[in-house]
């Protein structure tokens, strides 16, 4: 279970909403999760799951996916999995653009052992490792994603559950990396720490914060320093991991002489 | 005509054990002395329609390795010393998530980095006891280029009987060596698949053991659907804190083992029947024992050796029967501590006279190095 | 010319780059086509080019126990630093075929030098040092069969390549 104001749940209420609208089928679904508060979720599922170790997750869902093309394959990380301990396989699993759906509950700090600071609190938040202020910058865990290829970007809070609802059904249907990520409330920790002890006061954060992808790129580059974009910030189709694979495979199986080049000895 | 004999490396005949043991996905990280593995990987895999990945890094790797062998792959990666270590946390969900895999750890000379090219056999513990949380693995230790072949696919076989990862540490001599070989046809060397669940799908829970220790593996996508988890789980696989269930987990991991032990012990004997010195060897070793004890028989010293070929579980009993009829015991290896001498001591007990022979150069042992120590 | 025995032992030293190691290799492919037990190991450093590189070859009809060479018959020295490593063995009666362009000239019993490498850069690949200083190696001491070794060339390379390989196998022949 999660803490009162989690937006976890909402998360997971949405994803499970996409699958069943989408008609997906607990024997072709994989859920693989890591540690932490969301890696949890994998507890109450039904579907194949696999929960890892802490930043591992989307390798694990590599090796499934690259050996199994038609399962669905989702991930589900917070920001210590994905970013910051997992930080080299998320811009590796973007920059494969392998089929797989990441869905990064991002709530800032370390909430399943006490709150500490992650790569994603914000400079000078206060967290239970950074006591005077948090002397580092964050991630941008979409820029990340974009930069490093991934086909299909977007983010959502748990204010608004139908519309995350519907970007997660969106990347599920992409082809391709595809990232969902949710700013969530921690007001146990994160919230605890930075005054804003109520979850209404977090939800309030980040509903005044965030602000719809078109409005938000209007706004001069001072006033973006106080907003977030939300909604689907990257949509493309650059092939995936499994279909470049098996491009090469025909060349690899082509009789002599016409299979691209030639092996070496 | 006769099936053809090929000059072939260590590296390959271990390529081509997987292959021929059916392994169908790599995933790796290239490190020296083991690239050779991807290299061949990266090119055979498309061949026979399974799936070469080189990862990110060797973490990546070994968690890619367990996914794909989830998703009902026989699925193995190779590495050495450095890249060995990295995988030590994951590898330990294999232990604990009960999959099978297999990881080639060609031994080189550390520590740290250390001289990447040269070869040692400076991990025997670090196969036993690299990973956190008190659990066993299986280990094999070739000392040629048909025992490269030969038990690589034996690994795969444990692996898959008995849902457990297994290493397969050769030292660097062995793995960049090359010999006459010749590739056994399909059928004529056991190949072994897991067990597969039957009965109703609604009631298959991965981890219940059947009287042989061992839970039948599904596949991910098929219809036994299941769930792994690297916590501590209960026989469906989910979350379960209860401590006669942890007490009982935690003891079958090492029961499995221990309840086939003579099937996975797997020793070879040099004239020991007679001996009155027993040299104790593994991979490279093994050679210049051999060669050390046939020098010893000419100059009139009944010498013997006995290969270990399984490094873990430890051959205690072959060690215990063979050690009691001779005069001296010596254990010549190719690291410092003497890894495995102490585990002969402790067989043998505190009080037995063991001469340990180590060559720590990063050159190979020679049978000069050893003869100096009986003579 | 040496007579025939039943096992031989074989370094050949250089530097990394010089085609040793796939020399070594070619060398027990031809003894493997003869039906004889061939173990094949090297020695090198870190780096792909420069520093000391060593294949070892031993070739016989009985199973081969120890892995390295103990007692070489032959030894192929292609630069300065590995001539000086092995000349002294010559006086043991080890024949050392050595390569003038790269090492100093030395004189004595069982030391024979040609400039291998300038030849193979004559001939028009300086890469073919190694086969060429095969060709010479085994027409001297007979641990294969030319025709063997011209077999493995045939099997491992194409066109061009097959061509000035095969050439440079009896250049090196041709020498002794």
């Amino acid at each position: 279970m999660w803490c009162s104001g989690c937006g976890i749940g909402v998360m997971l209420g949405a994803m499970l909403r996409a699958f069943e609208e989408l008609g997906y089928r607990n024997a072709d679904t994989v859920v693989v999760t890591g540690i932490g508060c969301t890696g949890k979720a994998d507890d109450y599922l039904v579907t194949h799951a696999l929960h890892t170790t802490h930043g591992r997750a989307l390798a694990y869902a590599t090796g499934i996916k690259a050996f199994n093309p038609k399962l669905h394959v989702v991930v589900l990380m917070g920001d210590g999995d994905s970013v910051t301990i997992g930080g080299n396989h998320f811009i590796h699993a973007a920059r494969r653009n392998i089929d797989l759906t990441a869905i990064i509950i991002n709530n800032f700090n370390y909430g399943m052992t006490g709150g500490q600071v992650s790569a994603t609190t914000p400079g000078g938040s206060y967290t239970s490792t950074t006591s005077w202020g948090n002397p580092e910058r964050d991630f941008d865990i979409c820029a990340l994603a974009e930069v490093a290829g991934a086909n299909y970007v977007a983010r959502e809070t748990p204010y608004h559950g139908w519309e995350m609802k519907e970007l997660i059904k969106e990347a599920l249907n992409k082809k391709g990396f595809s990232l969902v990520e949710v700013f969530s409330p921690c007001p146990t920790h994160f919230g605890k720490n930075n005054e804003m002890r109520q979850t209404r006061e977090m939800l309030d954060w980040l509903k005044e914060k965030g602000l719809p992808v078109e409005q938000y790129r209007k706004l001069s580059v001072a006033e973006q320093g106080n907003h977030f974009a939300i909604g689907k910030l990257v949509d493309r189709d650059a092939p995936d991991f499994n279909t470049r694979y098996e491009e090469i495979r025909v060349r690899a199986t082509a009789p002599e002489g016409i299979g691209g080049r030639c092996e070496a000895k | 005509m006769g099936r053809e004999v090929r000059l072939v490396q260590g590296n390959q005949a271990m390529t081509e054990g997987a292959i021929y043991a059916g392994a169908r996905f790599y995933a790796g990280y290239p490190i020296t002395p083991s690239s050779e593995i991807a290299e061949e990987c990266s090119k055979v895999m498309l061949k026979v329609g399974g799936v070469y990945m080189q990862m990110e890094d060797e973490i990546a790797s070994i968690a890619a390795v367990i996914g794909a062998s989830l998703a009902g792959a026989k699925a193995f990666t190779a590495t050495s010393g450095p890249g060995f270590s990295l995988m030590q946390e994951n590898l330990g969900l294999a232990v604990m998530g009960e999959v099978p895999c297999v990881v080639i750890n060609v031994q080189r000379r550390g520590p740290s980095t250390g001289l990447s090219t040269k070869p040692a056999q400076g991990d025997i513990m670090q196969l036993r006891w690299g990973r956190h949380g008190d659990q066993s693995v299986i280990a094999l230790c070739p000392a040629t280029v048909s025992e490269c072949f030969a038990m690589t696919v034996t690994a795969f076989n444990l692996a898959e009987k008995f849902r457990l990862p297994v290493i397969v540490a050769p030292d660097e001599i062995v793995a960049h060596m090359r010999e006459a070989f010749s590739l056994p046809e399909p059928g004529e060397v056991e190949v072994i698949d897991r067990k597969k669940p039957s009965g109703s799908p609604k009631d298959y829970k991965p981890f219940v053991a059947d009287a042989d220790g061992v839970a039948p593996l599904a596949a991910y996508g098929s219809e036994y659907v299941f769930h792994v988890s690297s916590s501590m789980h209960g026989p469906d696989g989910y979350s379960n804190n209860d401590p006669a269930n942890a007490a009982w987990r935690v003891a079958q991991l090492h029961r499995k083992i221990e309840m086939h032990r003579d099937e996975i012990v797997i020793t070879r004997s040099f004239a020991a029947e007679d001996a009155d010195v027993l040299l104790i060897a593994f991979g490279a070793t093994t050679r210049a024992s051999r060669a050390a004890a046939l020098e010893l028989r000419k100059r009139g010293i009944k010498a013997g050796v006995l290969q270990l070929i399984t490094l873990w579980p430890f051959a205690d009993r072959e060690v215990a029967t063979l050690a009691d009829k001779v005069k001296t015991v010596i254990v010549p290896e190719m690291n410092y501590s003497g890894q495995v001498a102490g585990e002969v001591q402790r067989v043998l007990g505190s009080g037995a006279d063991i001469r340990r022979v180590n060559s720590y150069n990063g050159e190979v042992i020679t049978p000069q190095e050893i003869l100096r120590a009986i003579v | 010319m040496m007579g025939k025995k039943e096992r031989y032992e074989i370094i050949l030293a250089g530097s990394g780059g010089q085609g040793l190691v796939l020399a070594g290799i070619m060398l027990g492919e031809a003894a493997v086509l003869e039906g004889r037990n061939v173990v094949q190991t090297q020695s090198y450093g870190i780096a792909s080019r420069g520093g000391l590189s060593l294949a070892e070859v031993i070739i016989d009809w009985a199973e081969i126990i120890y892995q390295q060479v103990q007692e070489p018959d032959i030894i192929l020295a292609l630069t300065e630093e590995a001539l000086e490593k092995y000349a002294a063995l010559a006086e043991k009666g080890v024949h050392i075929f050595y390569d003038t362009t790269l090492a100093k000239r030395r004189a004595g019993a069982n030391l024979t030098g040609y400039p291998f490498t300038k030849i193979a850069s004559d001939l028009g690949n300086v890469a073919a040092v190694n086969i060429l200083s095969l060709g010479a190696m085994t027409a001297a001491v007979p641990m294969v069969k030319t025709e063997s070794l011209a077999g493995v060339i045939r099997k491992r390379f194409q066109g061009k390549v097959l061509e000035m390989n095969l050439k440079a196998l009896q250049k090196g022949v041709e020498l002794i």
